[in-house]
């Protein structure tokens, strides 16, 4: 055929790159339809013979179990659907709490790895090439079976000050409890806040009119705390701490922070830590040595050039990978499953489904939040890329 | 005019004062040079007189060595009679006694194997064959000396696999399995065809968003529900599954920032000479681009040896697991530390000498790439 034709052949339908295109298109999203209607089809023959109704019927039956730390209100007769609530709240504090741990031990030892002071910085690497090398579950284990079975019952609890108590079944403190009055020291603390936000602007279009700077970091500083404070003591002092008392065998009253809580925050915030520090480190050395030296040289002191000049360059480099790290922590939180810690994993997607036997129901949900938790966070974290991206010509 | 009085002979160079060179110019310099860094010193000497006696005190000094049952421990020490006793729980795990000669002759197997890859004197030809039988080869001798049932080897059930020697074995298997997967789907995230894209997007977005352990409460309660009746899988296997997809996902990501960071002339060059897409991806794109990511690449080694220990929570006694049995042992109660700091060096070692090979990798291999 070929000899036949001078002109330019047409390469077979098969070679055809957009026909390929089409066609590969078509096998994988058949492959991939075809697969997910086999396991539907598999699920529900297996539903059907096991006896189980799928649906989220489930959540409004009671649970029947306690759960040994609740932020809101919480009891065995309370139904599915709040065991939901509880340790989707469970999951988000001890994740908040371990978030601001972590970034205040992280940017410490991330400073410190950076200090001039060998030891100082030795010791830094030497806490990062530790913590960071070892399973994070093997140090919740570490901290909730070896260091807090070893503190004292509660007879024998190891105190502060006759307010601070710690004993075997975690740590006791005193909490406030607000009077009636307390609500206008919110609102002066607020009434600040807004002084604040007006002073900021004023100062800075004075500055850009007149060249004159406002000790605007003193004055806020005063009127947050003054204000509040002088609001607080008018109002006749409303409020009172209620300490924890040894009533029997144990303490009542106070706030307490649970043994599973404790180490499973110690583990998170150590571990993440290590990870938070590399971060800061290669962030800071990432600001090129010129832009100090050029606005040492512009006549700005070291802690202005450093305020003006490296942090802010150094945080467009940091904030991207800390977030993920913030999104690995609370991924992580789920590990309380392996001590007890009644958290999303181990209440939801652990004793709910064990009691009710609704899997796909159970995994399902506990893993939509996640997802959630970490499409908000991505969203967010392309929002800020987006507003600290270079602007280039 | 006497000639003496001309000639000048300039003098020598002083010697450096000797306060600012040696042991005393470094320690002023590295450890006293202003108040706040004295100041920082005195903390970290106070702080490691904090840490360091009392662990050498306990770990030590006071600790017992030898011995064969708890009574031989001494009081306010280490007991490392206790890892003595249950060291070959914590390497094989419930594997017969008499059976675990070929468990040694696997990790064996794969030292020599592997051995020669380390070697710089081994030409680079020789590496690439070696590390394909390596990938396609081993685990196929692997997986019938461990599991038997062949050439006369009696079977011993994956339930019965345990220790260091399951951790290796999901490390190992999430591992080989986990990157040539990270790589299609790294290729189908850049893929222009919108299909085969958003497929890939979603896979990888869906393992990366939850926590491992829910991917593993997923294989083991949910796996079963999806297969059809009676097909029953192995719990190691589903294990396994998931976190080879799992991994994958993170795989993926490492790998697409290699592919990116290759600039689009190569894919075009390759073009013009008239390369198709998987010889352009094979031969021109990934080879640069893997090698760019391999310190990222190893980096989730790293994560996913680590991770190994979640197994605990669906019940495979993996090291960790076996060294958390051991602690609840009714015998052996009260050395939950001593087993925790014995499986923490364990995986110490394993990850910070993969860190430190990544590093010198990632050094020898900086051949110019970055501009």
């Amino acid at each position: 055929m070929a000899e036949h034709a001078p002109a330019p052949v047409k390469p077979p339908f098969w070679n055809d790159p957009q026909v390929r295109a089409i066609a590969f298109q078509v096998i994988a999203l058949v492959v991939t339809v075809a697969f997910g209607l086999y396991i539907f089809h598999n699920t529900q023959l297996n539903l059907r013979r096991l006896g189980i109704a799928s649906g989220f019927d489930f959540l409004s039956s009671p649970s029947g179990f306690d759960i040994i730390q609740t932020l809101i209100p919480y009891s065995p007769t309370s139904n599915y659907g709040q065991v939901f609530w509880v340790a989707l709240l469970n999951t988000l504090l001890v994740s908040a709490l371990g978030i601001v741990l972590a970034t205040l031990l992280g940017f410490i030892v991330g400073i410190a790895r950076l200090s001039k002071n060998w030891l100082v910085a030795k010791l830094a690497l030497i806490y990062i090439e530790t913590f960071r090398n070892i399973p994070l579950l093997l140090q919740i284990f570490f901290w909730y079976f070896a260091v807090l079975r070893a503190v004292p019952a509660p007879r024998q609890s190891l105190s502060l000050g006759d307010a601070v108590f710690l004993n075997i079944r975690g740590l006791y403190m005193p909490a406030p409890q607000f009077q009636p009055g307390f609500g206008w020291v919110l609102v002066a603390l607020a009434i600040a806040i807004g002084l604040v936000w007006w002073l900021k602007r004023w100062a800075w279009q004075r500055q850009m009119a007149t060249g004159q700077a406002f000790p605007i970091l003193r004055t806020s500083l005063a009127l947050l705390l003054g204000l509040p404070l002088v609001v607080f003591w008018l109002a006749g002092s409303p409020l009172h701490w209620q300490l924890p008392e040894l009533r029997g065998f144990n303490f009542q009253g106070g706030w307490v922070v649970i043994p599973e809580m404790a180490s499973l925050l110690l583990a998170l915030s150590v571990y993440t830590a290590t990870f938070i520090a590399e971060i800061v480190r290669s962030g800071i050395q990432a600001v090129s040595h010129g832009q100090t030296e050029a606005s040492l040289s512009l006549g700005l002191n070291s802690s202005l050039t450093l305020r003006l000049v490296v942090l802010p360059q150094a945080l467009r480099v940091i904030i991207p990978p800390l977030t993920n790290q913030y999104l690995n922590l609370t991924k992580n939180s789920s590990l309380a499953a392996a001590i007890g810690y009644p958290d999303l994993v181990a209440a939801f997607a652990g004793t709910t489904l064990n009691q009710t036997g609704q899997a796909i129901e159970c995994i399902a949900i506990t893993m939509a939040v996640y997802l959630t938790i970490s499409l908000l966070i991505s969203l967010g974290m392309n929002w800020y890329n987006r507003r600290v991206a270079l602007v280039e010509r | 005019m006497s000639e003496s009085s001309i000639a000048h002979v300039p003098h020598p160079n002083l010697p450096p004062p000797s306060n600012s060179i040696g042991a005393i110019g470094w320690v002023r310099h590295n450890l006293l040079s202003s108040p706040l860094n004295i100041a920082l010193t005195l903390l970290a000497i106070w702080l490691l007189y904090l840490i360091i006696p009392p662990i050498l005190r306990w770990a030590i000094i006071d600790a017992t060595w030898s011995g064969d049952n708890r009574e031989a421990c001494h009081p306010g020490g280490a007991c490392w009679v206790f890892i003595q006793v249950h060291f070959g729980q914590f390497m094989y795990g419930f594997y017969p006694d008499g059976q675990r000669w070929r468990v040694d002759l696997t990790a064996l197997l794969l030292i020599f194997g592997a051995a020669p890859l380390f070697m710089h004197a081994v030409s680079n030809r020789l590496k690439v064959r070696l590390g394909l039988g390596l990938l396609v080869i081993y685990p196929v001798i692997a997986f019938f000396l461990l599991k038997g049932g062949s050439f006369g080897l009696p079977v011993v059930e994956t339930s019965q696999w345990g220790g260091l020697l399951l951790t290796l074995v999901i490390a190992g298997v999430g591992m080989t399995a986990a990157l040539p997967l990270g790589i299609l789907l790294a290729l189908g995230r850049r893929s222009r065809l919108p299909a085969i894209q958003t497929l890939c997007v979603t896979f990888i977005e869906f393992w990366r968003g939850v926590p491992l352990i829910t991917v593993l409460f997923m294989s083991s309660v949910m796996l079963p529900l999806f297969l059809p009746a009676g097909m029953n899988f192995d719990k190691l296997l589903r294990a396994l599954i998931g976190v080879t997809l799992f991994q994958s996902a993170y795989m993926a990501e490492v790998v697409r920032g290699g592919l990116q960071a290759i600039p689009k002339g190569q894919v075009e060059a390759a073009a013009a000479l008239g390369l198709g897409y998987w010889k352009t991806m094979g031969l021109i794109v990934l080879p640069q681009a893997l090698k760019l990511v391999i310190p990222g690449i190893v980096n989730t080694f790293i994560a996913l040896f680590k991770d190994t220990s979640l197994v605990l929570i669906i019940g495979l006694f993996d090291l960790m697991n076996m060294v958390h049995n051991a602690t609840t042992n009714p015998d052996w109660l009260g050395f939950s530390t001593e087993g925790y700091v014995f499986a923490a060096a364990v995986y110490w070692l394993f990850c910070f000498n993969m860190s430190h090979f990544s590093q010198k990798l990632e050094k020898r291999l900086h051949t110019g790439h970055k501009r």
